[in-house]
């Protein structure tokens, strides 16, 4: 079996386990005030501070939660709750968010009358700033949040978020990032950033699903979606995952400290896949931005196919990939992002994502080669229907 | 021979243990859940329909326990196209559509089945109750009460060839019965027993929204005297009785019927039982599933579905199938099917062809057009 679907989840890093393992044989609620609490406590502590120091932030500034999707909702209802007033009730955003993000927005705007603002993107998927800073000329006291992604889950490309947080920067406004693609693929520093908050998700780095963290600042007013006990600074209650911040911490701290050596080796990789497929396919168009991109992140439309069709073939072939687009009711929709970068309908829904990670090698891009030329011919034949 | 099957699964039990058995007898079997709803609801309330997102994943669930790959393709457009599109069609023309059937010859042996063998299937599986023989004719399954062989009357040699039925030997009590046994959550889930895409089982306010309810009369077949008013000519079905909401009782007391439905001018007449009485029947462009012929010949046909069986004498040309009854029909719709069965108590009846109604005569009334047809 090839696995080329690490952007869907990686597995979980040898020493993630086992910190995880080790943890969860540990009695201990780190709330509580006995030993086994200051046991409990100090293990989330000694996680928390692992974790700031792996991604330039104070351990103060990390706030676990249940998931990535968590974060991105803590961030964009919080902060933007936190500064809605009078004239101020627009929230800026992009074309290409992760539905983490993109419904958290839409909620706020079908349910609270919220303001939306969509940066576009450019042909390669990046986020046009030039719109920003045209927004903001006229309308920056509008604004509650901008959110932006650090780097797009389906079709790679890095995202300008320093520029982003630049032209936010003079006028105040909270800047969140979802990071939650780029954390241990691509140098992510949460204090030279500069952005207000960011969130990243465990079961995309090495670590559990399940456990997720946003970095805050420390002077960002945040509203909580949770209330209860008061953990985490009151911005998050809930009993900690002691044994999935304990794994958290271990694959955040390793998936950093390997990411320079990982980056370049799966780079190499992902440009070995993407010359075997041109040359399998050559009317294979190559999505996203061919160099600004998630090393480990290969996108591609292929013309006169269904991405479903090729994947559910590719699949009984032993490959697994990813149509990279959303489902609702298990029916498969063109891809937002795809469609925002000008695409038409039917190569949005041509589409398929190859993703590589720490446990892939060349064996894997050699399963796909080998299998690809008559998954391509079966579904061609098949069609768009 | 080891075959690679495509199972449609509905999120039933008999579509499951179509799956299962498919599996068991050794081919290569994926399960595909066909989502017909652009926008399904989330559940299912009651026993109707088969188009919530709970369908699907009790689709899923039992594609598991069978340890079978399963995927959910989209076929809504054409779904929708094919199958609802003709239902509104039909009635506003003033027959009585089978969609059920229309599916089966749109979509699941057409769309789904041309899909699949592009892709390198050789079978669509389904849970239908039918049977097909070694020689490739299709018969009446096992279960009289469950037979399905006259929604798949319509299917092409072709098409027939390319099916796999693997419920057709086995009553619907054992089915439920094996499902249990193979730890089928589905095992006790109702059968579907509505029009799949009208979710709360109006069809008369489904097909109001998209037709209207323009007033129109009712009207004695006979003398021609107006007896009240409709809202919209599709909301009747031929041999229909109830829902007429007339006022005055006919004058022997007994009830009326609707005998004929006229669109052009929203024109419904109604009339005695009597009057619904047909020997002739005269159907648009044939499909065979066995050998074609032109007759006279001595058959039985069915005109509609888990409907009473007529023997009939039958001839046949391009244009289409001619019945006479040898004893006659009551309230026989166009729109609806004339399948022709070859009785055979012991194999089970096969299916020789099939065809749309569209033409009826009674014995007493002569119709020029069926008459002219050569009925």
């Amino acid at each position: 079996m090839a696995y080329l679907d690490h952007a869907a989840t990686t597995p979980m890093l040898p020493q993630a386990l086992d910190a995880y393992v080790r943890t969860a044989r540990e009695l201990g609620n780190a709330s509580s005030l006995h030993a086994s609490g200051r046991a409990a406590r100090r293990i989330v502590e000694e996680s928390r501070e692992r974790i700031g120091e792996a991604l330039g932030a104070k351990p103060s500034e990390v706030v676990f939660t249940g998931s990535g999707t968590e974060a991105d909702n803590l961030a964009v209802k919080g902060l933007h709750w936190a500064r809605r007033g009078a004239g101020r009730n627009r929230i800026v955003t992009t074309s290409i968010e992760h539905h983490a993000v993109a419904d958290a927005v839409a909620w706020l705007g079908d349910h609270e009358q919220a303001e939306i603002t969509q940066l576009p993107a450019d042909k390669f998927g990046r986020v046009c700033v030039e719109a920003l800073d045209e927004l903001l000329a006229d309308h920056a006291s509008e604004v509650t949040v901008i959110t932006a992604m650090w780097a797009n889950n389906e079709v790679g490309t890095l995202q300008p978020v320093e520029e982003i947080v630049a032209l936010a920067a003079p006028h105040g406004i909270p800047v969140h990032t979802d990071a939650v693609q780029a954390i241990g693929h691509t140098p992510v520093d949460f204090a030279a950033g500069g952005a207000d908050a960011l969130a990243l998700s465990g079961h995309k780095l090495g670590g559990p699903a399940g456990v997720g963290a946003l970095l805050l600042k420390r002077d960002t007013k945040c509203t909580p979606l949770l209330h209860g006990g008061g953990q985490e600074r009151e911005i998050r209650s809930g009993t900690l995952d002691v044994p999935g911040i304990a794994a958290l911490a271990e694959a955040v701290d390793l998936a950093v400290r390997t990411r320079d050596s990982e980056a370049r080796r799966l780079t190499d990789l992902r440009e070995l896949l993407v010359d075997r497929v041109l040359a399998i396919e050559p009317e294979a168009v190559y999505n996203g931005d061919p160099e600004h991109r998630l090393p480990g992140n290969a996108h591609f439309s292929f013309p006169g196919c269904e991405g479903d069709a090729l994947l559910m073939l590719l699949d009984a072939a032993g490959v697994e990939c990813a149509t990279g687009s959303a489902c609702s009711a298990g029916i498969a929709q063109p891809s937002h992002v795809l469609l925002a970068m000008g695409a038409g309908e039917q190569d949005a829904r041509s589409s398929l994502r190859f993703t590589l990670g720490w446990s892939s090698g060349e064996d894997d891009v050699e399963a796909l080669a080998a299998a690809l030329p008559e998954a391509v011919e079966r579904a061609r034949s098949a069609g768009l229907s | 021979m080891k075959l690679r099957v495509l199972a449609a699964m509905s999120g039933g039990v008999d579509s499951a243990v179509a799956a299962a058995r498919a599996a068991e007898a050794g081919h290569d079997v994926t399960g595909v859940h066909l989502a017909l709803s652009k926008n399904p609801q989330t559940y299912r309330s009651g026993a109707r329909g088969c188009c919530t997102i709970e369908d699907s994943r009790d689709a899923r669930r039992a594609a598991d326990v069978i340890g079978i790959p399963f995927y959910v393709w989209d076929m809504a457009e054409r779904f929708h196209e094919e199958v609802v599109e003709d239902f509104y069609s039909e009635y506003a023309a003033g027959r009585t559509p089978n969609p059920c059937l229309r599916c089966n010859e749109k979509i699941k042996f057409a769309a789904v089945l041309d899909r699949a063998m592009a892709l390198g299937f050789d079978a669509v599986a389904t849970g239908h109750y039918a049977r097909k023989d070694s020689d490739g004719l299709l018969r009446r399954a096992v279960d009289p009460g469950k037979d399905q062989s006259y929604v798949l009357a319509v299917l092409t040699p072709a098409q027939l060839a390319h099916s796999m039925f693997p419920l057709g030997d086995t009553p619907k009590d054992r089915v439920r019965l094996e499902a249990q046994e193979r730890g089928l959550a589905v095992a006790r889930k109702p059968d579907s027993h509505d029009i799949c895409f009208i979710a709360d089982g109006d069809t008369s306010g489904f097909l109001k929204r998209r037709l209207g309810s323009e007033t129109g009369e009712i009207v004695d077949a006979a003398t021609g005297e107006v007896l009240g008013d409709h809202d919209g000519a599709h909301q009747f079905t031929v041999g229909q009785r109830h829902g007429l909401g007339l006022q005055r009782p006919a004058e022997n007391g007994k009830p009326r019927y609707v005998l004929s439905i006229t669109p052009v001018d929203n024109r419904v007449e109604v009339g005695p039982r009597e009057a619904l009485q047909v020997e002739h029947i005269r159907t648009g462009e044939p499909v065979w599933l066995a050998p074609e012929r032109t007759g006279p010949f001595e058959a039985e046909v069915q005109l509609r579905a888990h409907g009473e069986v007529y023997p009939a004498t039958v001839t046949a040309d391009e244009q289409g199938l001619a019945a006479r009854l040898h004893r006659p029909a009551y309230g026989v719709a166009a729109g609806q099917a004339l399948v022709v069965y070859d009785p055979d108590a012991e194999a089970g009846d096969a299916v020789l062809a099939s065809g749309t109604i569209d033409a009826t005569r009674s014995p007493a009334a002569a119709d020029e057009s069926v008459e002219a047809a050569g009925v």
